[in-house]
């Protein structure tokens, strides 16, 4: 019988108790109550507190305790007491085996609902993928189950549906909604060449996309695969709490034993209460409290976060990350965006473009596809070139509509006029850590173009985020001083660290956690010993590749912010995880002896019932407060 | 008189407890049976999992079966902390968990609030 309907049944059976105890506030006896009683308890037992007996008793031969050990025992004594109490003429405590066993089913019951609640929000973004999808059969489109697509289909989406496994676009463009992997809020848009992920939803455009990832390889799978794994981890704050409940069920019979032997033997108490109070110890001892308090937290700190798009890994991280006073970031990639980016243009912008790219269009140095980007997104027209030559570490010439044209750097302009305020303008540029690209027609320099890879749009507001935390954001990069500063400055870090080579960012790590715990952040990619060396490794993905394997934790997005709600979850969680412990030890520390009548003397006692409602409703309290992180707070959440 | 049995009860009783529940046991370590290429073992569990202790030849495909044979709901769920696995075990039924032998160790698992513990051992 399920735990709701052992509640459901026993609840009913207790309702002429019920009556009975409001009746005795006005003097008023059911007739032949204590039959009834009898009667209804036996029903009680043999339905609701019967199984508790049972698995009590399959625990002790294992030479184990639990819960239902100290249930079973507690509705036991109470039980058989007043069965050998009535037949022997005493007073009989049958309401209190009734209640008792009403009161932990109740509790059960929600619980159980509750925890469900908690555990089931990573199993439900597998519910999210497709059934089927449209796939290029001989030269048709046709509906296939997702389990036979394969790696290499081609398959069509259409506005609305979902994509089904992870690829690339290779016809049309649309836009997508990725939130549900990413948690990006904005839709994306994408075509071709853009990588798309499983389960998210094409909005308005139709297009073909190649498989390149199934199954369990797809990034949601790899997901709920590593949340998964995270639920299931252990923090280290919970090996004090093994070791509590290890011994905490016969701790408690112990402690009930002396309370017996306390009132009925040395302060001469009756047999009955003394029982009473022994009874009382057995029940309101919870050790499920105790045992609920970690595991339900990281259950939903851990799925909350996913859904925000950053993955922790387990429970050891979300306590480390407390103690992080120093966030050191990689630059290129993750304060940057990596790809250099044109971001002023001096002199006639449109003309200067316009040759630029016309030139730039051939060539596939990183910052000619700059400036081809930049044009590209003004819808500048290219002009054919004849010509074209590149000067050995200057730059390239070519000749445009019957003019010599050129482009490079200030080494170019020996041959060239220029005027003293691009030369002004070009020394400002250069301060700022920018790569200054000159344009030169016909003998004269007509423009400035000025490059850099750029900090990412929310660097300064993430750099800000954490300083108001108390963390000390600091920036590793293999870049030269000048550029380190200048964009350290832009984005507000105070703290460079240049001329790093890549194989000693993991050994300058090492050197800052003398000081205190350090947390890095980088793209998981190059970043592998750095990210393995701090006391929390940061991965960044960027879209659909997310690098799982390196890091504590797991950014999907390319997105600073993440950094922040990253530890602003594994901060609350693990505050969580203190509170609800703290609430489980003092909620035993104090139960205890109050049921044990330790402060009788001032009339504060607790009867077997309503130490098995407390017990029941703390360990939903510790349930109800994990999941309540579902509610907290998070940066730009 | 009855007070001073009463006492002496008592603390047989707390001896008792103490005895049972906190002396050393030996853990019996029971073997997997190959089956087709596979080697299953079936764990019970009612009131823990009996046999405790279960040991796989390593690099063999290998189920672990639980037969939840336990109503209280202290024991619906098994978790493998190493694998991540949090399973969920319909009361009276058999369910078979892949254990993945590929790398030698020990492996502890628990109930849902870890309480009751249980280890397979791939050597």
């Amino acid at each position: 019988m399920s735990y709701t309907k052992r509640f459901w049944l026993s609840l009913i059976m207790s309702i002429p108790m019920m009556i009975q105890m409001i009746g005795m506030l006005f003097n008023w006896m059911m007739p032949g109550h204590n039959w009834i009683a009898f009667i209804a308890t036996t029903i009680i037992m043999i339905f609701g507190a019967f199984p508790f007996w049972k698995s009590g008793w399959a625990a002790f031969k294992n030479h184990n305790a639990n819960m239902d050990t100290l249930i079973a025992i507690g509705t036991a004594v109470a039980y058989f007491y007043s069965v050998f109490a009535m037949f022997t003429h005493r007073a009989v405590f049958f309401e209190s085996a009734a209640f008792i066993t009403v009161f932990v089913l109740l509790g059960q019951v929600l619980e159980e609902k509750m925890r469900n609640n908690a555990s089931s929000a990573v199993e439900k973004l597998l519910d999210l993928q497709v059934k089927d999808a449209e796939v290029l059969r001989n030269n048709e489109f046709v509906k296939v189950p997702l389990e036979e697509i394969k790696i290499g289909d081609m398959v069509r989406v259409k506005p609305g549906e979902k994509v089904a496994v992870d690829g690339e676009i290779s016809e049309g463009s649309s836009t997508i909604d990725e939130s549900m992997v990413t948690g990006e809020s904005m839709p994306v848009t994408k075509s071709m060449g853009d990588k798309v992920i499983g389960s998210t939803i094409n909005k308005n455009g139709t297009f073909v996309f190649k498989v390149e990832k199934i199954g369990s390889e797809t990034m949601l799978s790899q997901i709920v695969e590593l949340v998964k794994k995270a639920q299931t981890s252990h923090a280290p704050i919970q090996k004090l709490t093994d070791k509590i409940s290890n011994i905490f069920v016969p701790a408690v019979l112990i402690i009930a034993i002396v309370t017996f032997i306390v009132w009925y033997v040395l302060v001469g108490d009756t047999f009955v209460n003394a029982l009473l109070y022994a009874t009382s110890v057995i029940v309101i001892a919870c050790p499920c409290a105790l045992g609920l308090a970690t595991p339900t937290a990281i259950m939903v700190g851990t799925a909350r976060s996913a859904k925000m798009g950053v993955l922790i890994k387990n429970g050891e991280v979300l306590e480390v990350i407390n103690d992080v006073k120093t966030v050191v970031f990689d630059k290129t990639g993750t304060i940057t965006e990596g790809i250099p980016k044109v971001t002023n243009v001096d002199g006639d912008e449109k003309e200067v473009l316009t040759v630029a790219a016309s030139l730039e269009a051939v060539s596939e140095h990183p910052l000619a596809l700059a400036i081809t980007k930049k044009a590209k997104e003004l819808a500048i027209k290219t002009q054919s070139v004849e010509g074209f030559t590149a000067i050995e570490g200057k730059g390239v010439r070519a000749t445009v509509a019957g003019q010599e044209i050129i482009v490079g750097n200030n080494k170019l302009i020996e041959n060239y006029q220029i005027t003293d305020e691009m030369k002004k303008q070009m020394n400002t540029w250069q301060a700022e850590a920018k790569t200054v690209v000159l344009v030169g027609k016909a003998q004269k320099i007509i423009g400035l173009i000025a490059i850099q890879d750029a900090p990412k749009k929310n660097a300064f507001k993430a750099m800000n985020a954490l300083k108001k935390r108390d963390l000390q954001p600091v920036m590793l990069t293999g870049d030269n001083q000048l550029v380190a500063d200048a964009i350290g400055q832009e984005v507000g870090i105070s703290q460079v660290i240049a001329d790093v080579l890549p194989q000693d960012k993991a050994d300058q790590i090492s050197s800052l956690q003398a000081q205190n715990k350090v947390a890095f952040v980088g793209d998981g990619i190059n970043d592998a010993p750095a990210l393995s060396t701090a006391d929390v490794g940061i991965a960044m993905g960027s879209g659909t590749d997310i690098a799982i394997e390196s890091g504590g934790i797991v950014l999907v997005q390319n997105d600073l912010m993440g950094v922040v709600r990253a530890i602003d979850m594994s901060k609350k969680t693990f505050n969580r995880i203190k509170l609800n412990l703290f609430w489980a030890l003092i909620y035993n520390v104090i139960g205890i002896p109050v049921a044990a009548g330790l402060f009788s003397v001032w009339g504060i006692t607790l009867s077997p019932e309503l130490a098995g409602l407390a017990m029941a409703f703390s360990s939903i309290s510790v349930v109800g407060s994990s999941l309540l992180l579902n509610k907290t707070k998070i940066a730009d959440d | 008189m009855i007070k001073i049995i009463t006492v002496i009860i008592a603390v047989l009783l707390i001896g008792f407890i103490a005895w049972w529940f906190f002396g050393k046991r030996e853990q019996k370590e029971v073997d997997a049976t190959m089956n087709d290429n596979m080697q299953k073992v079936t764990v019970t569990v009612d009131g823990g999992y009996s046999p405790n202790t279960v040991v796989l030849k390593k690099d063999v495909p290998a189920e672990v079966i639980f037969d939840r044979k336990d109503p209280s709901n202290c024991l619906e769920k098994v978790v493998f902390e190493d694998f991540g696995i949090n399973q969920f075990l319909p009361e009276k039924q058999k369910t078979a968990i892949k254990i993945d032998t590929s790398k030698a160790g020990e492996y502890n698992y628990a109930c849902g609030m870890n309480m009751f513990h249980g280890k397979v051992i791939v050597k």
